[in-house]
């Protein structure tokens, strides 16, 4: 499959789990499922992608299904009583998903702890982290980019989907643009912007950074729309919390057809 | 304790290379040789109690033990949720220690106290609270703790030295009456206030208890309590979630019905006054003239 088809295939497969399960966080998985792509490409075996917006659980839950961790039953017990696949990712079943995550804010901290941890190993496996922009609002994130940089963390890749919407507005009306790449570079993050839909280029710069071994921290800024793919859901802050129906199951459909297989 | 404590982890990082130790910015005049023991080893997560829980969680995925380290609020209540979520959902082996738990930073005030660290933390999946009271406990404590390997809460305080050799366990009979009509349960250093108020009384059994939840109960304690069926529990801490209601809870579920149980706990600032441990002590009841009194009164009823 080439990545249109997976941005294609994936993105089917995440609507219909959201419309089986009559689940809303739609628009936070669009918008990230295409850096997911690219980190499952990039990342070893033994390296992990911590989901740090736990609230696109959906989107890490369909690259697990891909790569064969997931079973087509479970991930059909998804938002079910008894699942193992609850909205946010839970903790202690799949090697892939290491952390229980939702309550934004913990997966910087918990990744500069692993990166330490293969730093006092002389281990050469990076972490990747992916975050919302709507996180960078919390003090731990803050506190955890500060740690990185002190503790010269260059094993430590983090990817911010930055859609410009959270939960309650846009990211400039609420607290400003807190994942705004001056910022963390003068703090002394080796910062890229990027698009976060083009999962070529997301690939081929995650790559160039990684090469810097130069003892800083990495950050790629992924240029995001919150629902990509579905037309009617991009750049509405409504699609971080609803479920669709029929009607609009099929229309979302439609939408990811004329734009990634026709 | 804290010097204690400083040797102990010493050996403890010495002897194994997958242990760790991160410290809030805190510890000068006290973790210098750990600091230099440990070397890389050794982390100063500055002035961000949050991160330093959810480092030690990664670090702990990588088969790191780890201990965390800050004065007993800032270690606790600041990073709750990460310890709640990063550690014992994970079932980790992150290691909080809590400096001066109860009123033990005294006059620096409200801040610095931690005096519900205990409920906090015992409602907590997976985590045990240890809690020395004689400063040769500390050892005691940390080994369970290593071996355990899961998430723990280590709450030091100003303990002093036992003036015999003593066999310490996780439940501990340090004064025992000839036939008990009371039992004395304390929790942490503030037992020092209860042997004094016990004095020469011959009558009164006190145990400590060193880790909540109660791991396994001991059947002299059981014994004692049978017998005496009056239960002092003294504690540096409040009363809803403290070792009291955990006691009564046991007693109920072992149908143990008691004619007197008297809880002597943190009252937290009844005159909205500060001052040092003594002193909250004292506001409390905690104070060992008070403690005697009420042993004396329940002798009577």
């Amino acid at each position: 499959m080439n990545y249109q088809q997976k941005q294609y295939e994936y993105r089917k497969k995440l609507l219909a789990m959201y419309y089986n399960a009559n689940a809303g966080h739609i628009g936070c998985s669009l918008s990230c499922i295409d850096i997911l792509i690219a980190l499952f490409e990039l990342k070893s075996g033994d390296e992990r992608v911590i989901l740090s917006k736990g609230h696109a659980a959906a989107a890490l839950y369909t690259m697990l299904n891909e790569t064969g961790e997931i079973s087509d039953e479970t991930l059909s017990t998804f938002y079910k009583n008894g699942t193992k696949l609850s909205a946010h990712p839970s903790a202690n079943f799949f090697t892939n998903i290491p952390f229980a995550l939702g309550s934004l804010g913990h997966g910087l901290p918990i990744g500069c702890g692993i990166a330490y941890a293969n730093k006092l190993t002389n281990n050469k496996e990076n972490i990747f982290i992916l975050m919302s922009d709507g996180e960078t609002n919390e003090g731990t994130t803050w506190e955890a980019a500060h740690f990185a940089v002190a503790k010269k963390l260059d094993n430590l890749i983090v990817v911010i989907d930055k859609n410009k919407l959270q939960g309650f507005g846009y990211t400039k009306d609420v607290l400003g643009d807190t994942a705004e790449i001056g910022k963390w570079k003068s703090i002394g993050f080796d910062a890229i912007e990027e698009d976060g839909h083009d999962v070529e280029k997301l690939i081929k710069s995650i790559n160039h950074l990684k090469s810097n071994k130069n003892r800083l921290p990495k950050l790629i800024i992924a240029n995001t729309i919150k629902g990509k793919g579905v037309d009617y859901m991009e750049n509405k802050l409504e699609w971080h919390y609803l479920p669709m129906d029929i009607e609009m199951y099929n229309r979302a459909l439609i939408s990811i057809e004329n734009n990634y297989n026709a | 304790m804290r010097s204690k404590f400083s040797k102990k982890v010493q050996d403890i990082l010495s002897a194994d290379s997958k242990t760790v130790f991160i410290t809030g910015d805190l510890g000068y005049n006290a973790l210098e040789a750990i600091q230099a023991t440990a070397k890389e080893r050794f982390i100063n997560a500055g002035v961000a109690e949050q991160n330093m829980v959810g480092v030690a969680a990664g670090l702990a995925y990588k088969d790191f033990e780890t201990f965390v380290y800050s004065i007993a609020p800032f270690a606790v209540y600041r990073c709750l949720e990460q310890i709640k979520i990063d550690v014992c959902i994970h079932n980790l082996p992150v290691y909080i220690v809590g400096n001066g738990g109860g009123y033990g930073y005294g006059i620096m005030g409200a801040t610095h106290h931690a005096i519900e660290d205990i409920g906090c933390l015992s409602t907590l999946p997976n985590i045990t609270c240890w809690v020395p009271a004689f400063s040769e406990d500390v050892d005691y404590c940390l080994d369970q703790i290593i071996t355990q390997k899961k998430p723990a809460y280590l709450r030091l305080g100003l303990g002093k030295s036992y003036q015999v050799k003593f066999d310490i366990a996780a439940i501990n009979h340090i004064v025992k009456a000839d036939i008990p009509e009371i039992t004395i349960i304390a929790l942490g250093p503030v037992v020092h206030n209860a042997i004094e108020a016990i004095g020469e009384n011959n009558n009164i059994d006190l145990f400590t208890i060193l880790s909540v939840p109660i791991i396994e109960m001991n059947e002299k304690l059981l014994k004692s309590i049978s017998q005496a069926r009056k239960v002092i529990v003294i504690e540096e801490h409040v009363e809803r979630g403290g070792l009291g209601e955990h006691i009564l809870s046991l007693l109920a579920k072992r149908n143990i019905h008691l004619l007197k149980f008297l809880s002597l706990h943190a009252k937290g600032y009844p005159s909205k006054l500060y001052g040092s441990q003594a002193f909250h002590q004292k506001e409390s009841g905690l104070d060992a003239e008070n403690i005697k009194k009420e042993i004396s009164q329940l002798l009577l009823s």
